[in-house]
């Protein structure tokens, strides 16, 4: 198998897209919004509850490609307890990782678990999967809840 | 591999050759991801022999010129190649005359031109246009669009779990409201082969006239629109073979004389002036714009492609071919086939465990191996089968079992990734 295939689908990310993380509903959320990657189909739900400027709870449901279902998994479980500052600063740093790759300013040591879907770099085609759910999220952190597609 | 033994099997039955066939297309010789090309995306579009590509680079290097118009040499020589490439078509699809035949872009034009122009002065608010359960969004939604200015009804004829049109039901939804059927020769997402000369039957029974959405088909198959009877049939260039930017759209003569122009501008017209303008006769009328006549000319070059290599033959070897990868496939455990109609062609629809159709799209890439993943243009059927995608691997007639033992060697691969 070439190594960059193996990097895309490291354990943790085929393990985070089978068995996703925070995939469940929250009870009244604060906001709850929709993605769509009309591409290959991918949808996803996103529902985050607030407390102040901290992401107090966040999950999702929905079904895609194992990167973009990966992707939400590992950003529940990263943006929890997060402010939402410090989670658009995440998305900023994560997208930069994803398009731009190893020889951009964002190295994966910067990025500790979400490092792992760094692989999507070498895949253009899927970059969008990757950064579905991140869309998703900013969407609910300026509280427009506003569907998104990522065309 | 069991697979791989079964193939010789195919070149004793069949006269057609493969390998040479393969031989004249240029881009199959090349290495994708530093594997030899695995091509099996031929219903999104087929890749060009040489003939096609040379006939589309001598008219721009010996005759490039506008059509229709000029006195001089080139634009009589243009005149001539692109009305000889009009009657190709025409012979192709056995149409009765060649000016049945419009230049068009493409089979969604061609369909676009037949809503618009047909529609509008024949669909009134509560008349119906009757389509399939398994048409392309291309043969959806410019009926939606009439409907949405009209006020007509979109009805949907069902098929079964296998994909196959249910004819009874089909035939119980033709009534006195009913202006146009529209069905898909052979549908894009599934394979499914359409009774279509049955089909029409049951609409002229009642007097309703029915357009073939024939992309899918032409490549595959022989197509007689005076056998079939049908009043309207649409393709792509394209999807056989030929060049992008290019189609026909054959309509019988009482309804192309009739209808009115599709679009406004040049070569359509007989004379303007600011009060009147008297339009071209058919099928001039509905060509408006400078055509494209390379385009044209490199179609007609296809068809003498599949001409020469007998579309009797290409079918006869693509069926064993389709056989053989329907078996090579569902021998994979964990693979589910999407699209099961006893008459089918070119096209395998599956789902692979519980992977996403995506994911085994990049991995089969990284293989050197092209297939679609995805709804294919026909969210309606994704829905129909509850899924939102699939794999789809589609052939044609440079395909080989080798290509399918290709496809089914990576999909072990997508399994030692996602084990």
């Amino acid at each position: 198998m070439s190594s960059d295939l193996r990097d895309l689908y490291q354990e943790v990310v085929v393990d985070h897209s089978r068995h996703p993380r925070n995939f469940r509903k929250i009870d009244r959320p604060d906001q709850t919004v929709q993605g769509f990657n009309p591409l290959c189909g991918d949808k996803l739900t996103l529902y985050v509850k607030f407390n102040d400027q901290v992401i107090e709870d966040i999950s999702f449901e929905g079904s895609g490609c194992a990167i973009s279902k990966a992707s939400a998994s590992m950003m529940t479980a990263t943006t929890k307890g997060k402010t939402k500052a410090e989670a658009e600063e995440l998305f900023r740093q994560f997208h930069t990782l994803i398009t731009e790759g190893p020889d951009g300013p964002v190295k994966r040591e910067q990025l500790g678990k979400l490092a792992a879907l760094g692989g999507v770099s070498e895949f253009p085609a899927r970059v969008k999967c990757a950064s579905l759910a991140w869309h998703t999220l900013r969407s609910a952190l300026e509280g427009k809840g506003e569907a998104v597609s990522t065309e | 591999m069991r697979a791989a033994r079964e193939a010789p099997a195919i070149r004793a039955v069949s006269s057609f050759d493969p390998e040479q066939a393969r031989a004249d297309f240029p881009i199959l010789k090349q290495k994708v991801r530093g594997r030899p090309l695995v091509y099996l995306d031929s219903a999104a579009t087929s890749q060009k022999p040489k003939c096609v590509i040379d006939a589309v680079s001598n008219y721009y290097c010996t005759t490039n010129a506008n059509v229709h118009r000029g006195v001089h040499a080139l634009s009589e020589s243009a005149t001539e190649q692109f009305e000889q490439a009009r009657e190709k078509v025409r012979r192709f699809i056995n149409a009765p005359r060649a000016e049945d035949i419009v230049f068009v872009r493409g089979t969604t034009e061609g369909i676009n031109l037949v809503a618009q122009s047909f529609g509008r002065t024949r669909v009134r608010g509560g008349d119906e246009i009757l389509i399939s359960a398994m048409e392309h969004h291309s043969n959806i939604v410019p009926w939606q669009l009439l409907c949405e200015s009209t006020g007509a009804v979109l009805r949907v004829a069902p098929m079964n779990e296998a994909g196959e049109l249910l004819v009874d039901e089909f035939e119980s939804m033709l009534g006195p409201k009913t202006r146009l059927v529209a069905l898909a020769h052979i549908s894009n997402a599934l394979g499914t082969i359409n009774p279509v000369r049955q089909l029409i039957a049951m609409a002229h029974a009642r007097g309703i006239p029915v357009l073939l959405d024939g992309a899918q088909a032409v490549p595959h198959l022989k197509v007689d629109v005076k056998a079939l009877d049908c009043d309207f049939y649409a393709f792509s260039g394209h999807k056989m073979f030929g060049p992008m930017g290019i189609g026909a759209l054959f309509g019988k003569a009482e309804w192309l004389e009739s209808m009115p122009p599709y679009q406004g501008g040049g070569d359509m017209i007989l004379s303007v002036t600011f009060e009147k303008t008297l339009y071209n006769r058919v099928p001039y009328k509905f060509e408006a714009g400078t055509p494209d006549v390379a385009g044209a000319i490199g179609l007609g070059s296809a068809i003498d492609y599949l001409a020469g290599l007998g579309i009797e033959q290409i079918a006869g070897y693509e069926h064993e071919l389709l056989d053989y990868a329907t078996r090579a496939l569902a021998a994979v455990p964990g693979v589910r086939l999407v699209g099961t109609a006893r008459q089918k062609a070119s096209v395998i629809s599956f789902l692979m465990d519980d992977v996403h159709p995506h994911d085994i799209g990049t991995i089969l890439d990284r293989e050197g191996i092209a297939v679609r993943t995805g709804h294919h243009c026909a969210q309606p059927v994704m829905r129909q089968f509850g899924i939102d995608a699939t794999v789809r691997a589609s052939l044609a007639l440079y395909n080989t079992p080798k290509d399918i033992d290709a496809l089914v060697a990576g999909l072990e691969k997508v399994k030692e990734v996602f084990q």
